[in-house]
């Protein structure tokens, strides 16, 4: 009956509650985004290198997957070496670097891959099929669209170009058999993927047996660091990079934006909090009389104050529930703006819903709600009760 | 036959003071009283005599400075909050010059609150508001919202509500001061048919109808009794 008081009392100033909802919501929705942010990159991060089941990155030694122009030569032993590991039950190397498509007087440049089409973790099928002729390439969205070439035509992709004298080295005539998203580009940055040894024989001296990168599979079990700590001992030239490194090192340059959203996520609960607290307060002062006449007729001061609490909960609590919707929808839509920032993967997020975080965060703002509603409810329960009737008698 | 009813309420020489800024303002000045079940007090005297400290006082949500105020032989300085708490929800029964009923509950809810307070059955209290109701001639209005009675019908479930855990005794507040002339007969008519029906009533009024309506008149003058009689009875 008491509990019953304190939504009737929300629900006697619609407008009011209303409006202190919305801004619950917001500061809710706000602290949701930020918890998904203060994770959202590395899960992001991780959830890409994870996505087509790599474990071990290898690249020249000193450098970075891709970080520059570095190749390994000695691909092919590199490769049957690695083979051999008993940990690893899958190699696929890669070679990377600019090509060019003789267009009109110039050319258009993309990145080209170089795989091997049986066992590669850089790009996804999405219409056509694989390359399998040594002159058969796929292509992503945005290199179809920019050169007009559909599936099942023929297109020049050349290894160098020398804008001075307009010529071509490396130039071949290959059909485009599928189209595939690849993993680690950017929006709007066009690739194409060969088979490998097509594009070292592109490159001529400049890629003869060499590769840029190799990724491995392991077996179920193995533990990465240790296998590429033994990988860095048999193979001197290489580094070796597990996920978890490559998640650790990325979330130490991340950890700005981890404070950013603590920052601004405690500022959030600090709004909800002071929202609440408002609110509650401006419904104990208007029902002073009421709340001396119910202790007169002899409610007890603990009812009065979870009356008061209660009130302070609801709102809270329904406050979370509209910010969560609030706050997934608008991940959603940074996350959409910020696919489009240069030089990062397309399909890295900024924000990650991930349930027990977000839960967690939004449970704490309901807690900020129900002790935001202590100070009010105090004071209703300490209302001097001859003196309020009195007072308000008058008023 | 007076003698033979127990005393309900007892006061000893009770005072209540206020500080008020630097000065004292001593609102009740060592009055004592004593009321009998069955009784019917009217306190009258001008305003600002005391009449509402008093009945505070009478009814355990205020503390004498000195003296004694008993209820049922309990003295009201030695219960704690708690105490004092319960003791007003199951002994005493207030009505407040403005109606102050809950506004977001119907009069049926209003009637039932004190009791859903002390824990009474479900079904044994829907059938004691459903009484009080028709006691005081609303029973067809039970769903309603104050804000949709006339004064007087919201004062009437407002005793329905005071007599809900069947106190010992009512204190009711100027409770025609915000009615007018035939709603405030309605509320005197109902209160003269609680006394006849056994309801100690202690009612503090400027009303000279209610004051002629009682038992017994009590007419303070600056925190102390004048007058203690028959109404009508030279003071
Ligand atoms: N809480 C209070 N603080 C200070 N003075 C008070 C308070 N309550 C009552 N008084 C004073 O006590 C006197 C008696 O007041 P009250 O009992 O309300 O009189 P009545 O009900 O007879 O009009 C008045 O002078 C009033 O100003
Ligand atoms: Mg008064």
């Amino acid at each position: 009956m008491i509990g019953s008081l304190a939504v009737r009392s929300l629900r006697r100033h619609r407008a009011r509650t209303a409006l202190a909802l919305a801004g619950i919501a917001i500061s809710s929705a706000m602290l949701l985004d930020m918890v998904m942010m203060s994770s959202g990159m590395r899960v992001s991060f991780q959830r890409l290198l994870e996505a087509r089941g790599f474990q071990l990155r290898l690249s020249p030694r000193g450098t970075l997957p891709f970080d520059g122009e570095a190749t390994l030569g000695g691909a092919q032993a590199l490769v049957a070496a690695l083979a051999r590991e008993p940990d690893v039950i899958a190699v696929a190397p890669v070679l990377g670097g600019t090509v060019h498509h003789p267009r009109g007087d110039g050319a258009q440049t993309a990145f080209g891959l170089g795989i091997d089409p049986g066992v590669q973790g850089d790009y996804t099928l999405v219409a056509g099929r694989d390359a399998q002729g040594p002159l058969e390439v796929v292509m992503n969205r945005a290199f179809l669209a920019t050169t007009g070439v559909r599936l099942g035509d023929t297109v020049s992709l050349a290894a160098a170009y020398d804008p001075q004298l307009r010529s071509f080295s490396g130039l071949r005539t290959v059909t485009v058999t599928g189209e595939a998203r690849f993993t680690y580009l950017a929006a709007g940055q066009a690739a194409v993927a060969f088979p490998l040894a097509t594009l070292q024989a592109m490159r001529g001296a400049d890629g003869a047996d060499r590769l840029s990168l190799v990724m491995l599979r392991l077996r179920d079990g193995a533990d990465p660091d240790s296998v590429g700590a033994r990988i860095e001992r048999a193979q001197p030239r290489v580094t070796a990079l597990s996920t978890r490194k490559a998640v650790q090192q990325a979330e130490e340059r991340l950890g700005y934006f981890r404070q950013l959203a603590l920052v601004l996520g405690s500022i959030s609960l600090v709004v909800g909090f002071l929202l609440v607290t408002t609110i509650v307060t401006v419904s104990v002062n208007e029902r002073l009389g009421e709340i001396a006449v119910l202790r007169a007729i002899g409610v007890g001061a603990g009812r009065v104050a979870s009356q008061v609490m209660l009130e302070g909960l609801v709102l809270a609590t329904a406050g979370a529930t509209l910010g969560l919707g609030l706050g997934l929808v608008t991940a959603q839509w940074l996350n959409a703006i910020l696919s489009g920032f240069p030089s990062l993967p397309e399909h890295i997020a900024f924000f990650v819903f991930e349930p027990g975080d977000a839960f967690a965060s939004l449970g704490l703002l309901v807690v900020t709600g129900f002790v935001a509603g202590a100070l009010p409810a105090w004071r209703a329960a300490r209302l001097p009760i001859a003196r309020t009737l009195r007072t308000e008698a008058i008023a | 036959m007076s003698a033979e009813r127990p005393v309900v309420l007892a006061t000893r020489a009770v005072e209540r003071s206020y500080q008020l800024g630097g000065e004292t303002v001593r609102a009740v000045r060592g009055i004592s009283l004593e009321v009998r079940a069955g009784d019917w007090v009217a306190l009258v005297g001008p305003s600002g005599c005391g009449k509402s400290t008093m009945l505070n006082l009478l009814g355990a949500i205020d503390r004498p400075t000195a003296g004694a105020v008993e209820i049922r032989g309990r003295d009201t300085a030695t219960l704690s909050d708690r105490e004092a708490t319960r003791l007003r929800l199951t002994e005493v029964g207030f009505v407040f010059q403005r109606f102050y009923l809950m506004p977001q509950l119907s009069a049926f809810e209003n009637v039932e609150l004190p009791m859903a307070e002390a824990k009474v059955a479900t079904a044994e209290r829907r059938a004691r508001v459903m009484e009080l109701l028709d006691y005081v001639g609303l029973a067809r209005r039970a769903q309603h919202r104050p804000s949709e009675l006339s004064g007087g019908e919201q004062q009437r479930v407002a005793i329905a509500r005071a007599l809900a855990n069947r106190p010992a005794f009512l204190l009711a507040d100027e409770p025609t001061g915000e009615l007018d002339a035939a709603t405030g007969a309605d509320v005197i008519r109902l209160l003269a048919r609680l006394n006849a029906d056994g309801t100690t009533l202690v009612v503090v009024t400027h009303d000279d109808t209610l004051a002629r309506a009682a038992r017994r008149v009590v007419t303070l003058r600056d925190g102390q009794v004048v007058s203690d009689g028959a109404p009508g009875a030279p003071p």
